[in-house]
């Protein structure tokens, strides 16, 4: 395992949201609140527009997630990787409109037990620069000693 | 505050969810497929599994996506499509404003999330 590749920095990536993939999400993950499907809802409950649910945060944040488990300097073996686990924590609340520019690191890679634990976090913003979710992504493969 | 909520994600939601997310992985819509890596059928993707217990928090809460401010999850068995997934958990702790629940997400005998821990603003 390359525990050099603790602290890699991978570049930025922006996600412009819309309302209707929110819909789309929405439906797809079975939430029925108006707020996420009516503008006038959203904006009679105080948001600036339609606002994602919370887990819609895997949309956006998977264009920068996805390259770093992806990379090869952190040479995950993908036949024996599952996702082990998966921590949120959410900030200012992300609605339609909105560009969210995410970035994710490396943050740990260790092994226990002939099991390899790749940790990723990322940080997503939005365009004023508030924090709106700070994600930890842990990967677990098989079989790497 | 009782966290209780029980779903049956039907035959295409994992192809629903795949658009919706953009994760594709053929485990997740490709029967044949996933029995060629040796499981038993196409599989739910954990995040949207994840996403049930997100919404049984936030339902519990009141509904409002502001008061789920932290979740965290170990995914664990597998989620199958059609058979229902019912979430349940319970409130261990309270301070001031601030809900810490415990949850987790079964079919059956099956665990597919475990060790759930929400944080909740349920005045919000």
């Amino acid at each position: 395992m390359n525990q050099a590749a603790i602290g890699k920095q991978f570049p930025a990536f922006a996600y412009e949201v819309g309302k209707e993939k929110i819909a789309e999400y929405a439906h797809a993950v079975g939430e029925d609140n108006p707020v996420y499907f009516d503008r006038d809802s959203a904006k009679e409950a105080g948001f600036r527009d339609v606002p994602a649910p919370p887990m819609f945060a895997v949309v956006y944040s998977s264009g920068s997630v996805a390259p770093a488990i992806f990379d090869p300097d952190v040479g995950i073996n993908f036949a024996m990787m599952v996702h082990g686990g998966q921590e949120f924590v959410w900030g200012e609340p992300v609605v339609a409109g909105d560009v969210i520019t995410t970035e994710t690191n490396v943050k740990d890679v260790s092994e226990k037990g002939g099991m390899g634990f790749y940790v990723f976090e990322s940080v997503s913003r939005n365009q004023d620069g508030q924090e709106v979710v700070r994600g930890t992504w842990t990967n677990i493969v098989r079989g790497v000693s | 505050m009782n966290i209780e909520l029980k779903v049956t994600p039907d035959k295409y939601l994992p192809h629903r969810y795949a658009g919706a997310s953009g994760d594709f992985n053929p485990i997740h819509i490709d029967v044949d497929f996933a029995k060629s890596v040796g499981l038993p059928s196409n599989i739910l993707h954990g995040l949207y599994s994840m996403a049930q217990v997100a919404r049984a928090c936030t339902n519990a809460a009141g509904g409002d996506p502001r008061s789920l401010r932290r979740l965290s999850v170990q995914f664990r068995g597998m989620g199958m499509p059609e058979q229902e997934i019912v979430v349940s958990g319970e409130v261990v702790d309270e301070d001031g404003d601030r809900v810490t629940v415990k949850a987790e997400a079964v079919q059956g005998d099956t665990r597919i999330i475990r060790n759930a821990e929400a944080e909740l603003l349920p005045n919000t």
